[in-house]
């Protein structure tokens, strides 16, 4: 069957899918909209499912139940290669008997479209890599078989384009260097890009909307800035960056502020910035919006104030300082502090107070297992 | 990370293997020693024996040294219809049991792939027939094939054979028998490549709108060309010499003799040996022709 030539990315949504393999439910329950033209990160863990979602985007798992919908058409029945859809593979998958421009061409080729050969060879220079068009995929280096494997899903235009972790096993340098790319060509075909990665940078830094899945469902979806700042649950704040966390009963609670008590002391946030406002919740603050002081800060209502506590471990990271303040009755905290000159100058050992403000915590709507246990 | 950039790359020494080389010679003279001994010596023998001629007592079985290119003229006279059969008979049989173990191997490197258990008792039953004696099998199908038994009185029952029809001794006999033998030699190489088989590359097949049947065309069978011509090497090269089973005790008769059973003929019964020699030579020279030109047309260099 030939599948029509389409210029620009279509819609996704995943409607109640579910994947059980014998044993375990790899997904349970998913629903997920991409919408045409979006670069989607999915964000996980090993065995967190997301890997699996893609394969059953692909068509290379069936769903136990639930729907694909791609431009509104349900493609959950149809067979891999009925489905406009194609797929980076995280070793890349090039044919090894195959020219790397006869690997570009081979979709092209299945599809009866004319000319195989001049279009393979446009979306080769699109990468950059028309002088090796006769090249074998095993003399090239991992970063151009990364791009070969690109150029070969690209040529056919699908309407989804899925990436599973494809810049896994290429070195950090190189792996910068693709995100830049990447993100690059996607802008300029348009087309509707699925990312399937671990690394909370790499999703961060290139898609335009961040689903962080968990134990086979979708624990936060959003733009990287809102997950970052807003995480809803535990396992966001800690699998997006680091965060500090206090769990306690809520002690008071308004329209502006809630606060709870963590071990004698009270912690506040904002109540529009927390999910549960009643009972025993958690509340985060990010390393780098806190900030030490090397003498008592003055009580300010709008400021969490800890300490004093003793440095336990400084590591210099370049641009900012990781602090770790052991605070007597609290427990340990990480401050960053970025080198620009302004924050004080502390050796190890020093006694310091930790303070930031509360617009800057976060409630969460569950409680984080195994840190910080209390009370 | 904000120093990917800076991010330096050491230039990597290249070591070469300059310095084996009298270590590597020195290891290598047990098996040279043993290559002149026990390959070369017999086939310059053999070489020698076949341009012998007739001794002038006349005495049969005795030979002198000689030129007699003759011996392989008459060689090619007397049994053209011998040797035509024996390559034949080995490329039919060739073909015969790659059909057969392609899919086997398949099923047992691809399909059974997460299935260790299954995968070991396949593997099992493919190598089984090694535990008994090549000769001992050979003549169970004799019996089986025997002119009483039940397998040909069943085919007369039914009204396939007529009343003096018979199988053994026939062309049927003896490929039948050669595809039985060399089944394991033939789905053992290709076992062992269609197990590397990444299966990433037929899904990426899929991927790329190729259906079930085209991803296999394009993609699976060109990748396990090596464990095919290794296969169908392993087998036509000893059928074409094969003499067991086309031999009048197992399952040949008079008109199913191939070359293997000439020379042995010609060896041991008629005591010509220098047209046995004649005949080796020849059947070892064609091989060597015929191989590397199929290897060569196969271009598998790149993929091995």
């Amino acid at each position: 069957m030939a599948t029509e030539f389409i210029a620009r990315g279509q819609d996704l949504e995943l409607k109640g899918i579910r994947k059980e393999f014998p044993g375990f439910v790899a997904v349970d329950n998913l629903d997920l909209k991409i919408p045409a033209g979006e670069f989607f990160a999915l964000l996980g863990p090993s065995g967190c499912g997301k890997t699996t979602t893609l394969r059953m985007i692909a068509g290379l798992e069936s769903p136990s139940k639930g729907e694909i919908l791609l431009g509104g058409k349900d493609i959950a029945g149809t067979k891999p290669h009925e489905r406009p859809v194609n797929t980076v593979f995280q070793n890349y998958a090039l044919f090894p008997h195959m020219s790397v421009l006869e690997n570009v061409a081979f979709g092209i080729r299945q599809r009866k479209v004319a000319d195989p050969l001049p279009r393979a060879e446009k979306a080769l220079a699109m990468v950059e890599l028309e002088h090796l068009a006769q090249r074998r995929p095993q003399q090239l280096s991992g970063g151009q078989q990364q791009r070969v494997a690109l150029a070969r899903a690209l040529v056919n235009r699908p309407s989804l384009l899925l990436l599973d972790e494809p810049l896994g096993a290429l070195d950090l340098k190189l792996r910068r260097q693709m995100q830049i790319e990447l993100k690059a060509i996607q802008m300029e075909v348009g087309l509707t890009f699925l990312h399937v990665t671990h690394d909370q940078e790499e999703a961060m830094d290139m898609a335009d909307t961040v689903a962080v899945m968990n134990q086979g469902h979708i624990e936060q979806l959003g733009a990287p800035e809102v997950l970052y700042d807003r995480p809803k649950t535990a396992f966001v704040a800690k699998f997006l960056g680091q965060s500090n966390m206090f769990i306690g009963k809520v002690m008071e609670t308004n329209s502006e502020t809630t606060s709870i008590e963590y071990k004698g002391r009270k912690i506040t946030g904002l109540t529009k910035r927390s999910e549960k406002v009643t009972g025993v919740i958690a509340i985060g603050v990010r390393p780098e919006k806190t900030y030490f002081h090397e003498t008592e800060p003055t009580a300010d209502p709008g400021l969490n104030i800890l300490g004093p506590g003793e440095i336990t471990d400084i590591r210099f990271t370049g641009v900012s300082n990781q602090y770790q303040i052991d605070i007597p009755g609290i427990g340990v905290m990480t401050v960053f502090a970025q080198n620009v000159g302004r924050s004080p100058v502390v050796e190890l050992g020093a006694q310091v107070y930790v303070s930031w403000k509360i617009e800057h915590s976060f409630g969460l709507s569950d409680l984080p297992s195994g840190v910080e246990e209390d009370q | 990370m904000a120093f990917v950039a800076f991010g330096s790359q050491a230039p990597t020494k290249q070591q070469g293997p300059a310095r084996t080389g009298w270590v590597a010679l020195f290891l290598l003279l047990p098996g040279l020693f043993y290559l002149a001994l026990f390959f070369i010596t017999p086939l310059v023998s053999l070489i020698i024996t076949s341009l012998k001629q007739p001794s002038e007592t006349g005495a049969i079985g005795n030979y002198d040294y000689g030129l007699e290119f003759g011996n392989y003229v008459y060689a090619i006279t007397q049994y053209a219809p011998q040797i035509f059969r024996s390559f034949s008979f080995a490329l039919l049989a060739t073909v015969i049991a790659l059909a057969i173990s392609y899919p086997i191997a398949y099923f047992i490197a691809v399909k059974s792939r997460n299935r260790p258990l299954l995968k070991g008792i396949l593997l099992t039953l493919v190598i089984a027939p090694f535990f008994i004696s090549f000769l001992l099998r050979t003549f169970a199908w004799k019996q089986i094939f025997s002119n009483d038994s039940m397998v040909v009185n069943l085919l007369k029952d039914i009204g396939i054979f007529g009343a003096d029809s018979y199988i053994i001794g026939t062309s049927f006999a003896v490929v039948f028998g050669l595809v039985y033998n060399f089944i394991p030699f033939m789905t053992l190489p290709i076992y062992a490549n269609l197990d590397r088989l990444d299966l990433s590359l037929v899904e990426a097949g899929s991927d790329l709108y190729a259906s079930p049947s085209k991803t296999f065309r394009k993609i699976t069978l060109p990748l396990s060309l090596p464990g095919i011509i290794s296969g169908t090497l392993l087998t036509f090269i000893p059928i074409s010499g094969d003499y067991v089973v086309a031999s009048r005790d197992f399952l040949g008769g008079p008109d199913t003799a191939m070359i293997g059973n000439v020379v042995e003929a010609n060896f041991l019964r008629i005591q010509d040996y220098p047209t046995a020699s004649a005949i080796s030579v020849m059947l070892m020279a064609t091989i060597v022709v015929l191989v590397s030109a199929y290897v060569r047309r196969s271009g598998t260099d790149d993929l091995l």
